[in-house]
């Protein structure tokens, strides 16, 4: 599959080639992508493809042993995580790690300690509404699917420019699932850019307007949602999934 | 069965000794919880504090001055050791780390013994501590009473810095997940410097405090240290209320135990632990899974 040359300026975040190793186990070859300003990517694929291990790479948890990472043109591979999140980049691993110890308003302070453009909380309760009501509640005692709002709203009072979301629906109840989604088509629409790695399709593919297919640490794929929706042997055979 | 006057006595006792341990464990289970490393340093910062006592205080007879020696002290040593030692072991396994601190620990220790000699010293009582208080029911030393004071406004302002600041909103989260405050954009290393001279000056203030009641001798810190390893383990490792309650505890039960039979008091502070472990394994105040 070609990977798409396009215009470099327009390219806000652009992975190169990147070969990241856990250990002495190689996880991606050669691995590139390129996510466009106000753009929405899914990152899709069998677990083990290397879809966590990119994000991590980006957010610089893992460095990549060699290859290229530019965000808004500047290289950011080998930087630490602290100074990738100064420039805009903001991780919402997929464990959440809502610090349990801390109420709500705490974990959202220490996410905004850094930011330069932090939000007011009172936007934050705008989007998770819910999250006002437990404000004063240790991080401990929320449930699956607040936590993840948390874990999402940490991530917008630091107003990031790019959020990599790590398979935000897992583990929850539909319904919940149905609003997380409802949030994450409107941050899209108001142009906010996103990497999303879901083992969800349907609801990842809501909301994407780009996808990349992952098998083995390999780009497989690279399209439109409707593309993925066209050629349902590829979903099968490379992405185990079916839609 | 010791006398009632006597066992409020030693409750008294176990109080003193319960606050001396939680300033010594809070100072330990916050280096624990930021930065991963167990400081077995812990015991011969603890001595010497208390040298930094005895010396200032053979100059000047004034014991605030000593007090404030002793923070300066400390806290020069704890950023000194942080900067050129530990800082080089974070990445470090947990093995080298121990054996790095343990290191540091003799080093400190013997240097403390080619100053002083290993004979013990005395440091004096400060002249607004000598004597006895009537408290109705009991005559109690004084100088134990300002003891029990004192520690109680270093916990409280250690207390206020941890859960009424930034700076100690940082240290609290970075006890739980170091690495989640990497990524919300905050270098936690600059966080660590602090957290380290914190506990190295809690420590050191804990040995000065206690120098007064008890013989000053370069190896005075081992007992402390290993009693505070077992008030972190029952308080919940990296918790600081857990650190302060276990304190307490462990100086009541050693205390106590004393009354009817000091052979056993430290027999029962360890049966304790072993009773806490198999019941609630994270400790008082600690949650599932740290650390």
């Amino acid at each position: 599959m070609p990977i798409s040359g396009g215009c470099t300026r327009m390219s806000l975040l652009e992975v190169d080639r990147i070969n990241t190793l856990y250990g002495d186990s190689h996880v991606l070859f050669d691995l590139s992508l390129r996510v466009k300003q106000g753009e929405v990517v899914a990152l899709l694929g069998r677990n083990g493809a290397g879809k966590t291990t990119t994000l991590r790479s980006i957010m610089g948890v893992l460095a990549p042993r060699s290859g290229q990472i530019r965000f808004d043109g500047k290289s950011i591979g080998g930087l630490p995580p602290s100074a990738i999140a100064g420039m805009g980049v903001q991780l919402v691993p997929e464990e959440r790690a809502i610090f349990g110890g801390l109420t709500v308003e705490e974990n959202l302070r220490v996410a905004a300690l850094t930011a330069p453009n932090a939000w007011p909380f009172d936007r934050i309760y705008q989007v998770f509404p819910r999250l006002k009501e437990r404000r004063k509640s240790a991080g401990r005692t929320l449930s699956g699917g607040e936590q993840q709002m948390l874990a999402i709203a940490r991530a917008l009072i630091r107003d990031a420019r790019i959020i990599l979301l790590d398979e935000p629906f897992e583990g929850l109840a539909p319904l919940i699932v149905r609003d997380l989604v409802e949030v994450a088509r409107n941050l899209a629409a108001e142009g906010r850019t996103m990497i999303v790695v879901e083992q969800n399709v349907t609801a990842a593919l809501s909301f994407a307007n780009r996808v990349y297919g992952l098998n083995n640490g390999h780009v497989v794929f690279e399209g439109t949602p409707a593309d993925l929706s066209a050629n349902p042997g590829l979903m099968r055979d490379f992405l185990g999934v079916g839609v | 069965m010791p006398s009632w006057p006597a066992l409020v006595s030693q409750a008294f006792n176990g109080l003193a000794l319960g606050a001396l341990l939680a300033l010594v464990s809070s100072g330990l289970t916050i280096i624990l919880g930021t930065l991963g490393v167990l400081n077995f340093a812990h015991g011969a910062l603890f001595a010497v504090g208390a040298y930094v006592a005895f010396v200032i205080l053979q100059y000047t007879s004034s014991f605030v001055l000593a007090l404030l020696g002793c923070c300066g002290v400390m806290l020069l040593l704890g950023i000194l050791l942080e900067r050129v030692i530990i800082r080089l072991f974070y990445d470090r396994p947990d093995e080298d780390q121990i054996l790095v601190t343990y290191g540091i620990g003799i080093v400190l220790v013997e240097c403390l013994r080619a100053a002083f000699g290993g004979n013990a010293q005395r440091v004096p009582v400060p002249s607004w501590g000598r004597g006895a208080t009537q408290l109705g029911f009991l005559i109690y030393p004084t100088y134990r009473l300002q003891l029990i004071a004192i520690i109680a406004m270093l916990l409280l302002g250690l207390y206020l810095v941890l859960y009424r600041t930034s700076v100690g909103l940082v240290v609290r989260a970075g006890i739980e997940n170091p690495a989640m405050v990497g990524i919300l954009g905050i270098n936690v290393r600059r966080a660590f410097l602090l957290v380290f001279a914190v506990g190295v000056v809690a420590v050191g203030l804990a040995g000065m405090l206690y120098a007064p009641v008890v013989a000053v001798t370069p190896d005075m810190g081992a007992n402390f240290m290993a009693q505070s390893f077992v008030v972190i383990v029952l308080g919940g490792l990296g918790s600081f209320p857990g650190a302060v309650v276990g304190g307490l505890i462990a100086g009541e039960i050693i205390s106590l135990t004393s009354a009817f039979n000091s052979s056993y008091s430290e027999v029962m502070l360890y049966a304790l632990m072993a009773l806490l472990l198999v019941l609630r394994p994270q400790g008082l105040f600690g949650s599932e899974g740290r650390v």
